[in-house]
């Protein structure tokens, strides 16, 4: 298989489009770039899933567990905890079990021009239900970090706020959520990282790769087992990731540049 | 194991639970907890040493050096860590059996590597085919040992080369001024005297540490998620102790396991952290 062929035959294929049959002998490099490259798609949308929607839960569940009521501090406190003290590995396995025992039922969503028939069975689909194990592991570490931010926030700038005037609610948008985030974006930026590389365990733990749509490691794995080679296949993972996360630090950089742009 | 273990399935709900979670299997079940606890004792001061060679690589005075010690980090630090535990037990079962080789079989002519497959000579072969069952399994855990090893030694490396450069620079000046030289000021100085700041980084990769050992299950070790799968599985009447899947129940004994080792850890080294903290100018200290 020429290079060519490989990209137009492997290219998307871990969002199922192209060659159905995975390459199985005469594997050549091409291939392997191209086809683990194609499930570098899946690590980045589960990062992206997860890190977006993390982000406002893990506001949420600072601001509970650091000025809630009695239950919402409670609540928050304890699901920061539990969430940080168990493995991701295991909060895998579990979800899925969970999942699958969710009656079947499917729900018609009309979106006017067309309707969507969404199933529960979506749940035990890495898409969905490994997304969402992700989003809730992310939202209490960022939480954590959220919440150790918030108790560093000068009481003299909260207070001069209330001095100016300011309503609880411009208090919180204009000092405590600009200052709590300058604060928490180190170790937020690191965190993003984590989880990035949280991603491949996906497809190693009990959530199955449907018609052999994986992520980039699912692959890189695939071609170690059939080549008994390690020593191509996991390099490319390697430096895909590292390419990705080297992104990642450039783009959490500028958002801290924009932060901390009245400091320097 | 008890005595009216007999037969199971006239049994009242108590004794039947005695009688299950005492089964042979269950015994497996709870030996691999040791698995996992020889795992963390080897993999923390092996870590610990690689943490070391790699901090004080990565301060030397010699370039190359400094360079692999840099390397050795960021690039461990950059790609998941289960790509390593993926990646170095089977690179080095294939270089151990390529020396072995090499050296004991040095007549076969034949690449190694043939089109899809990795064939060394019999002699070469490690452990050897016909050895015991146990010394695979031994083989196989200390590769994973390495792996984390490996991976843990970099992490550790990153918290012992900003632990070392937070030491005060008045008391390594004081040793010089005391005509200590390089070596003594690292052994008599630097290195007691970074604990405190090594603290906080080396009880969160403690806690990593125990939270990575359930993927002991990819290198294919018998350990507590294999066992959780294995035992939780629906049983049908043919065995002795039908039950439905209750693998949601022992994922979810799995949990709080490991929450409450967390949890425990995490009160030792705070424990551990005023202790360190005595003596010197902290606001924790007291």
């Amino acid at each position: 298989m020429t290079c060519g062929e490989a990209i137009s035959a492997y290219l998307f294929r871990a969002i199922g489009v192209g060659e159905r049959l995975l390459p199985s002998n005469d594997i050549g490099i091409c291939e392997q770039v191209i086809l683990i490259g194609s499930g570098v798609m899946w690590n980045i949308y589960f990062a992206l899933f997860a890190v977006i929607f993390g982000f406002f839960a893990a506001t949420a569940l600072a601001l509970g567990k650091f000025d809630g009521g009695k239950y919402t501090q409670k609540f928050c406190a304890f699901f920061i905890y539990f969430f940080r003290g168990t493995p991701l590995f295991i909060q895998f396995f579990f979800a899925y079990e969970l999942f699958v025992l969710l009656p079947r039922l499917s729900i018609d969503i009309p979106l006017g021009f067309t309707t969507i028939t969404a199933e529960t069975r979506w749940f035990t689909r890495a898409w969905l239900g490994a997304a969402i194990v992700l989003f809730l592991n992310t939202a209490a570490y960022s939480a954590e970090i959220f919440y150790g931010a918030l108790r560093a926030i000068p009481r003299g700038e909260v207070e001069a706020g209330a001095a100016l005037g300011l309503s609880r609610w411009q208090r919180f948008r204009l000092i405590i959520w600009p200052t709590m985030l300058r604060l928490a974006w180190p170790s937020y930026t690191n965190e993003a990282i984590f989880l990035f590389h949280a991603t491949t365990l996906v497809y190693f733990s009990s959530f199955p790769a449907w018609q052999q749509k994986g992520d980039a490691l699912y692959y890189a794995n695939y071609f170690a087992e059939k080549t008994f080679n390690p020593f191509v296949a996991y390099p490319i993972v390697a430096a895909y990731f590292i390419a990705v996360t080297l992104c990642l630090i450039f783009l959490f950089g500028r958002v801290n540049k924009r932060l901390t742009r009245h400091i320097f | 194991m008890f005595e009216y273990c007999t037969d199971p399935k006239s049994l009242e709900t108590f004794q039947w639970f005695s009688c299950y979670l005492t089964t042979p299997k269950h015994m497996s079940m709870y030996y691999s907890l040791f698995t996992v606890v020889a795992l963390i004792l080897l993999t923390a001061p092996f870590g610990l040493m690689f943490g070391f060679m790699g901090a004080f690589a990565s301060r030397s005075k010699n370039m190359i050096v400094r360079i692999l010690g840099k390397g050795y980090t960021s690039i461990v630090r950059g790609v998941p860590d289960i790509v390593f535990f993926l990646f170095v037990p089977i690179a080095l079962d294939q270089a151990i059996e390529f020396i072995r080789h090499k050296t004991l079989c040095w007549d076969v002519t034949e690449p190694i590597w043939r089109g899809n497959d990795f064939v060394v000579c019999r002699a070469a072969k490690m452990p050897l085919s016909d050895a015991a069952v146990w010394t695979h399994d031994v083989y196989g855990f200390l590769l994973a040992v390495v792996a984390f090893a490996f991976v843990f030694g970099a992490f550790c490396s990153n918290v012992l080369a900003g632990a070392l450069k937070s030491v005060p620079r008045g008391q390594i000046e004081a040793g010089r001024s005391m005509g200590l030289g390089e070596r003594q000021i690292r052994r008599l100085i630097e290195v007691p005297q970074m604990w405190i700041y090594a603290l906080p980084g080396l009880s969160n990769l403690w806690q990593l540490l125990i939270k990575s050992t359930p993927l002991l299950f990819l290198l294919g070790v018998e350990d507590l998620v294999y066992w959780a799968r294995e035992l939780g599985g629906s049983k049908t009447s043919a065995y002795a102790y039908s039950h439905a899947d209750w693998r949601l129940a022992y994922f979810t004994v799995l949990l709080l396991f490991y929450l409450l080792v967390t949890s425990i850890s995490q009160r030792g080294f705070e424990r551990m952290r005023k202790r360190l903290a005595r003596g010197q100018n902290f606001s924790g200290a007291s």
